[in-house]
């Protein structure tokens, strides 16, 4: 076909497109600490043994990951605003992200609570540790340890649906290319650059995730 | 007020339908070195588990230096204490577990330390010399930075036991400390009780080493279905057995 690469066009708004990166690891930072924070207190509500904990808990993991992503994101951004909640398009998208990834943190967070050995509560309660010492001092660092592995694919996940912020005009990486990609035609070499700037990121984070599991990891 | 170090009166403690101590009365002196004998569902570990509050009981009282444990009775209802005053009360004892439960993210000093800092409120520069203190007590002084993962069992079960000894409990217990090591490394841990024991520590141990329930201890309790079936000094126990429910189970027992 009479299709002739030229990157030339791309590499003129590259600037453009480092920019909406930028964007896109802030809101991916922002929305996995919140997320962090949601998917441990949830976490805990899923392994409560008072009902009035652990209902509002599942309920709120089963809605949200039942729901795809995209029309959380319309429904936060367009629907919010008619029951009198109004955000910016960030604000928006940040929370959005940050309920999403709470939901999927929870059950990350869960298994990994589940898999702390019930003797080594015991044991600290033995030496005259209150609960809340237990879960700071032993539950949260085993559970730690216990889901980097899995949280390093969840958060590259996460980091990756912040593309879907371009759909309500949030000017991260996908929002940028589309935008080159309209007002210069390279259409392949636009999505092809913007991919690549994708890859790169993840590979990035993931060596990064390790590095951190390897540091954390318990010497035996 | 009785001057008793633990006193267990009518302890009762059932699993749903199930009831697995059916009636318990324990004394104990400061001093004094127990071993609880008998077979498995027998209920010694869970009367053990009693005294510190890792299991609820439904009936009777447990006493430590008059202290009653776990619960309080307030114009006629009986009810559980208040978290924070049971952690304080679980201080009060030391217990050392079958499987060790060693802290596998922290090294053996800070196993030993966490109790010291966060129960004792120590400075952290005090509690590690407390925990090398001990550690260096149980033969392992040059193992101290060492973690869980990377020390024996023998040596795991040690620093649990320094962990429990540190906090400078009144009574120790300890669970069935050597069934879960292997044969050879079973001689290193008894040797620490031994010492302990040398030392005047009061303790109450679940056992399985008969010979060693005979040398340590100056009582053996023999529990037979959630019941005390016999209790007096090793010697005139394992010689002279008065039950035969206890005959027979030292006849299934290995001395060695």
């Amino acid at each position: 076909m009479g299709y002739t690469l030229n990157f030339s066009a791309v590499w003129r708004s590259f600037d453009q497109l480092l920019w909406g990166l930028g964007l896109s690891l802030a809101l991916a930072f922002v929305a996995i600490a919140i997320g962090c924070v949601l998917g441990l207190i949830t976490a805990f509500g899923l392994l409560s043994k008072q009902g009035a904990l652990r209902h509002p808990a599942r309920i709120y993991v089963t809605i949200i990951r039942n729901t795809p992503i995209l029309v959380l994101v319309l429904f936060t951004f367009f629907a919010m605003p008619q029951m009198g909640i109004r955000l910016g398009k960030i604000e928006s998208f940040v929370a959005t992200l940050s309920v999403y990834s709470g939901a999927y943190l929870a059950e990350v967070f869960r298994g990994g609570l589940l898999a702390v050995p019930n003797g080594l509560k015991e044991a600290g309660l033995a030496i005259g540790l209150t609960q809340a010492q237990i879960r700071n001092s032993i539950v949260i660092p085993l559970m730690l340890r216990n889901v980097l592995p899995s949280l390093s694919s969840t958060m590259i996940s996460l980091f990756k649906d912040t593309s879907l912020a371009a759909a309500i005009a949030v000017p991260e990486l996908t929002f940028e290319a589309r935008k080159i990609n309209v007002e210069t035609f390279r259409v392949i070499e636009t999505w092809i650059v913007a991919s690549c700037l994708y890859v790169a990121t993840c590979s990035v984070l993931a060596a990064l995730l390790r590095r951190l599991e390897k540091r954390m990891s318990i010497p035996r | 007020m009785t001057g008793n170090l633990l006193e267990i009166r009518d302890l009762h403690k059932r699993y749903g339908e199930v009831e697995v101590l059916k009636g318990v009365d324990c004394t104990m002196q400061q001093g004094d070195v127990i071993s609880i004998i008998g077979s498995s569902g027998s209920g010694k570990t869970t009367m053990l588990r009693c005294i510190n509050m890792l299991e609820e009981f439904q009936g009777g009282s447990i006493r430590i230096d008059g202290e009653e444990i776990g619960y309080e009775t307030m114009g006629g209802a009986r009810r559980r204490k208040k978290e924070k005053e049971i952690a304080r009360q679980r201080a009060m004892t030391g217990m050392a577990f079958q499987q060790f439960n060693l802290f596998p993210h922290m090294s053996a000093a800070e196993n030993v330390m966490l109790g010291l800092v966060k129960v004792k409120g120590m400075a952290r520069d005090e509690a590690r010399g407390v925990a090398e203190k001990w550690l260096d007590r149980v033969g392992l002084a040059e193992r101290r930075d060492r973690y869980p993962g990377q020390l024996s069992g023998g040596q795991q079960q040690r620093v649990a036991i320094a962990r429990a000894i540190a906090m400078n409990p009144k009574l120790m217990l300890f669970d069935e400390v050597t069934s879960a090591l292997d044969p050879e490394l079973v001689n290193e841990v008894l040797q620490v009780i031994k010492d302990l024991a040398r030392d005047g520590m009061s303790m109450l141990l679940v056992t399985h080493e008969m010979r060693f329930a005979f040398e340590v201890s100056n009582r053996v309790i023999f529990m037979n279905q959630g019941r005390i079936g016999e209790e007096g000094n090793p010697r005139e126990m394992f010689i002279k057995p008065q039950t035969e429910r206890l005959a027979e189970f030292l006849k299934t027992s290995t001395f060695n």
